[in-house]
């Protein structure tokens, strides 16, 4: 008779048993696949480098030296998207948590409105609110008489942070509504006010909840960093088309934008991952 | 008797085309513990929602001490009412993020603004009186149903309320944790706390309740002392009901 963890079904819940089974540390197989998904990636980079030298014209530095001269801009501008993406996450998280907030408002008017607004930006394309931005804004305002700036990248990244902001908007509500009503219903038993039943019971549940979905608005956001390349912000696309048009070598264009691809892999999959395992970690727990 | 602490004329409730209440009315002493039984659906549950405002009846008048709850309009007169009527719910309804300790001690802290020190004191009392003495730190995850729920009445307790209302506290437990929370409510009940009990653990009302109501399809069938209701039930409807489960 076969052992109940030797089974195997399309049903998760009777896979459950094989989670127990002896010989295979969890640790092990959860990193066998960003494992196999890494070494396939550097592979097609180091394939692209070699493609490259295979096709370059003689008399012209080796593809690598090439790269690696320009190496340090092109990480310049990734720091920069990452900078970008930092900033955009923290403006559209503050934004949304109110506008999340605001959708659970008890008053009609002020629910709608939050409603309207979060699926207003949920559902316009990034690169168009980008381009709203960068054209609608004015490039300095006055501030009591002192003129202030409002540079490209400003633009680009409050561009950026609407949608983040109607993504947050939509994470928070649907966490706070997740919570079950008992919740509800046994603070407002013990006199809490609606208020504090939401800041002390209801949000502090919640947040576990919001936050595989919030890493995951973050690394989609990373990733749309370079829609600030459209609009002519010098981040690491605008950098790398610069580099190759100085450079003139067509054969450049693949391991030039490898590497760009690199970067955010190996700046995105880990965050995915760990996002990955928190889900598990908060699943099912209530 | 003297005046009553709790008194219920004629309510009625409906949900869109159902009617759960048809005009349910009676009186409760202050001190008094009464059991409310019935089969499923009878609206027992609504009738203790009605009492602290969870839910608001459409029609009737319920009068809870000096709080009139069917004129309650604003949310200072709800939390004023809430103070004094506490309800322990069928799935216990603690807060998973908090401790024993703090789910007992976060209520009259932060609503009742009392001194901190003084409410940790009580709250340690009152779990040594659930028998619970030891389990301060553990997260409701922590504890078995039987001892949330017992943490929960001792939740309940802490706010001194001048009436509880027990909403068939023991449904979701097994057999053998049942028993550890009835013990809990009987000593409830011979301190003197007016208490309303939902349940459907007979042989518990007949003990512990002075007067016993039975509902069915909105409306209080029969009602009476236990060991007279139980016995001699007058009512077809009650005896079928009491036929099926005893």
């Amino acid at each position: 008779m076969r052992k109940l963890y030797e089974m195997s079904s399309d049903l998760p819940v009777l896979n459950l048993a094989a989670l127990n089974r002896p010989g295979t540390p969890a640790g092990a197989a959860r990193f066998e696949p960003s494992l196999v998904h890494a070494l396939l990636l550097v592979t097609c980079f180091a394939a692209s480098i070699g493609i490259a030298q295979a096709q370059a014209a003689s008399g012209h530095p080796s593809v690598l030296t090439t790269l690696l001269k320009w190496a340090p801009l092109i990480l310049k501008g990734f720091v920069f998207n990452i900078a970008i993406s930092f900033l955009a996450m923290a403006i559209g998280t503050f934004f949304g948590m109110f506008l999340g907030l605001a959708q659970i408002s008890l008053l009609r008017p002020v629910r709608k409105g939050a409603w309207f607004a979060t699926h207003f930006f949920r559902n316009a394309p990034w690169l168009v609110l980008l381009f709203y931005c960068m054209f609608l804004l004015p490039f300095k305002f006055t501030l009591f008489g002192t003129t202030v700036p409002f540079p490209d990248w400003m633009k680009a990244t409050l561009g950026l942070s609407l949608p983040v902001m109607a993504n947050v908007s939509e994470i928070v509500r649907g966490a706070i509504q997740s919570i079950p009503t008992g919740q509800w219903e046994s603070a407002s038993s013990l006199a809490f006010t609606r208020r504090q039943t939401l800041w002390m019971i209801i949000l502090p549940q919640g947040v576990k909840r919001m936050l595989p979905p919030w890493m995951n608005v973050y690394c989609i956001l990373a990733v749309g960093t370079v829609l600030a390349s459209v609009v002519g912000v010098q981040e690491v696309m605008t950098l790398t088309g610069d580099a190759l048009s100085s450079e003139n070598r067509p054969e450049l264009l693949m391991p030039f934008y490898s590497f760009v691809l690199l970067l955010f892999f190996a700046y995105c999959y880990p965050i995915a991952r760990w996002t990955v395992a928190m889900e598990k970690k908060y699943a099912v727990k209530i | 008797m003297s005046e009553p602490y709790i008194s219920v004329k004629d309510i009625h409730k409906s949900f869109g085309n159902a009617e759960v209440l048809k005009g349910i009315s009676f009186d409760i002493a202050k001190g008094e513990a009464v059991c409310i039984i019935g089969p499923s659906g009878s609206g027992k549950s609504t009738l203790l929602r009605c009492l602290n405002g969870l839910a608001t009846i459409d029609r009737g008048s319920i009068r809870i001490g000096p709080h009139n709850v069917h004129e309650i309009k604003t949310d200072q007169e709800r939390i004023a009412l809430r103070k004094d009527v506490s309800m322990v719910f069928q799935q216990y309804n603690l807060f998973p993020h908090k401790t024993a300790l703090e789910n007992i001690m976060m209520a009259p802290v932060h609503v009742l603004k009392q001194d901190k020190a003084e409410v940790e004191a009580r709250a340690h009392a009152l779990l040594k009186k659930v028998r619970l003495a030891g389990k301060e730190s553990h997260f409701p995850g922590e504890l078995s149903g039987g001892q949330q729920q017992r943490v929960a009445i001792a939740r309940s307790l802490a706010m001194r309320p001048s009436v509880m209302l027990f909403d068939e506290v023991t449904s979701a437990l097994d057999p053998e944790t049942v028993k550890e929370v009835l013990v809990t409510i009987r000593e409830l009940v011979n301190d003197g706390l007016t208490c309303v009990l939902v349940t459907h653990e007979m042989g518990f009302a007949r003990e512990v309740a002075e007067h016993v109501y039975f509902t069915d399809e909105g409306v209080i069938v029969e009602h009476g002392k236990p060991a007279a209701l139980f016995a001699n039930p007058q009512h077809a409807r009650t005896k079928a009901f009491l036929d099926q489960i005893l």
